[in-house]
């Protein structure tokens, strides 16, 4: 091959792969493109205050309104129940797994709990409803076939093992000398767990709650199956409730003609759970990096 | 109680929490598995497998949804491998410190955290309506390769960065220029990494069921795709629409096909491990 040629194609490749790597900040300004457009048309019929802090959401029905209140609560409410289960479990889990279980153990056990994050939703989704919620019927008879209760605690199993790996590595983080110095003072392992290693870990451990919750408030299947379809302004565990998430499906599935404003709602509700989400990604890379300066 | 004893106790106690805590998880797993094949086993057969839903639940199979996922699943894997790779030897070959690399990895990282129903929306606004491709299966497939696209990336990167830099030294000391030695030899080192990364990511986006209904994927399928331009559903679809249904039949149909599915996942994380054990040393 001639010198020139081989520069022409060394100069080419580099300039598609560039090309390639920009692919990806297409798909950002795509997003937020697509969600903008959309609900910009949706507030010139709706004003922003009615939307974000309205306590009726019915934009399906004769008598429409459009305050988004209840499909937040519900999203909060399934959340934090994940949350309840997910962060305690998974801390522990890690807190086992980095310092008390033998090599064997983790070497079979960790392999095993990413397999719960590789099941797809929509089977945790027939989990919920068809397992959990009919066990939970039998101690709580107050219970509706459809709540928050059994969906929140199903998806907390679901993001244990994100919180487990996740805070696993950031015990891992801690240099050794640490828990060296606290042996050395006397110290049981549970109280250098405690007392140094996790108050040491603690920005990513952080990081992996956080990001846990950013997972729970965009997880669709789980809620869509379980927690009913009834936008309802409430913390009760025992009714049913509908997400963020849950209603974009539900309009997904009928047939609601493109450019009506019920049409927009799934835009504007998608882009109030873009932007919480991309904050609290933000907000858990921040940390992690932090945590890799740290001991770095 | 000695203040000895005490700790003692203390520290036992967190062992065993730490112990259960880890068993809550491997329990539900076995609850699941169990509670599934329990529910479905009895439905599985070769009938199942090659008929078209129906409104009959003792007639309805999972073809259509099977080829479904099968056209999506391969068109996804051809639009977003290469894209992916490509970005990826990118970012990690010629990207350096670079102020355009590190914008990219900032916005990569924040994408594989978008929810995947949002990726749904962004596949409805650009891919159904904009570019008027319509519920067909490559504006499906499109969409999923976007979501599929930072998972591949990363994978990607890492299967990158393990080839050991002396190799790459090796070669531009022989002469080669930069693409000659990713080409000829990076790539070909990197590849079972590389590999195994895109077969988890593929099986990832195989249960994906939000993003395909947002983009408007039909429920309710009686054929199989014949093409690109086809309207399609997919397995986890077909799932969602029996496990909605009030009768019982028809709830050991959505468990049967959950199997199904779960199958074709070990059989490709399994085939991943394979390739990863296989070639690395």
């Amino acid at each position: 091959m001639s010198r020139r040629r081989r520069d022409f194609v060394e100069r080419v490749v580099e300039w598609a792969l560039r090309a390639c790597a920009g692919v990806s900040i297409l798909v950002t300004l795509g997003i937020v493109s697509v969600l903008a457009v959309e609900t910009f048309q949706f507030f010139r019929e709706v004003s922003p205050s009615e939307f974000l802090f309205g306590t009726v959401w019915t934009p399906l029905f004769f008598q429409k309104s459009f305050g988004v209140l209840p499909l937040v609560a519900g999203t909060l409410l399934v959340s934090a129940i994940a949350m309840a289960v997910a962060v305690p479990a998974g801390l522990l889990t890690a807190v086992y797994l980095s310092e008390y279980a033998p090599a064997t153990v983790r070497r079979v056990v960790k392999p095993v709990l990413e397999v719960l994050a590789g099941v797809p939703t929509v089977v945790y989704g027939y989990f919920a409803l068809l397992f959990v919620t009919p066990l939970l019927q039998q101690v709580l008879p107050g219970l509706s076939g459809f709540n928050a209760l059994s969906p929140g605690l199903v998806m907390g199993i679901m993001i244990l093992p994100m919180v487990s790996s996740l805070s696993e590595d950031a015990l891992h983080g801690v240099p050794r000398g640490l828990r060296e110095a606290a042996y050395a003072l006397g110290a049981t392992k549970m109280q250098t767990t405690t007392r140094v290693v996790l108050p040491a870990a603690l920005s990513g451990i952080s990081a992996a709650g956080i990001l846990a919750a950013s997972r729970a408030i965009g997880e669709t299947m789980i809620v869509t199956i379980a927690a009913g379809q009834q936008p309802r302004l409430t913390a009760n565990p025992l009714v049913p409730v509908e997400t963020m998430t849950a209603y974009i499906v539900q309009v997904s599935l009928g047939d609601t003609p493109a450019g009506t404003l019920a049409y927009r709602t799934i835009f504007a509700v998608g882009m109030l759970l873009f932007v919480s989400t991309f904050m609290l990604n933000l907000a858990s890379n921040w940390l992690r990096e932090r945590f890799r300066e740290e001991y770095a | 109680m000695t203040r000895r004893q005490r700790n003692h106790w203390l520290d036992l106690a967190l062992h065993g929490a730490g112990l259960g805590a880890t068993l809550l998880g491997l329990g539900v797993l076995a609850a699941l598995l169990f509670d599934i094949f329990s529910d479905g086993f009895g439905r599985i057969s070769w009938d199942f497998l090659t008929s078209f839903p129906s409104r009959r639940a003792e007639n309805a199979g999972i073809y259509a949804a099977l080829l479904g996922t099968l056209w999506v699943i391969t068109l996804t894997a051809m639009l977003a491998v290469p894209v992916g790779i490509g970005a990826a030897i990118y970012l990690e070959e010629y990207g350096g410190r670079g102020r355009w690399s590190r914008i990219v990895e900032i916005n990569i990282a924040n994408l594989a955290g978008v929810p995947s129903v949002i990726y749904g929306l962004l596949g409805l606004g650009l891919f159904v309506r904009t570019l008027a491709l319509g519920r067909s299966v490559i504006a499906g497939a499109a969409t999923l390769a976007l979501l599929a696209l930072p998972v591949v990336i990363l994978s990607s990167r890492e299967a990158l960065r393990a080839v050991s830099p002396a190799l790459r030294e090796a070669s531009y000391a022989l002469g080669a220029t930069k693409w000659q030695t990713i080409w000829h030899q990076v790539l070909p080192v990197a590849l079972p990494g590389i590999l195994t990364g895109m077969i988890l990511a593929l099986s990832r986006t195989m249960g994906e069921t939000a993003p395909l209904i947002t983009i408007g994927a039909l429920t309710y399928v009686p054929f199989a795709p014949d093409g690109i331009w086809s309207p399609f559903t997919v397995l986890p679809i077909q799932v969602f629409n029996w496990v909605s249904r009030p009768q019982e039949a028809f709830l050991a149909n959505a468990a049967a096909g959950i199997i199904v599915l779960l199958a074709l996942l070990l059989v490709m994380n399994g085939f991943a491990a394979w390739l990863r054990d296989r070639y690395q040393h």
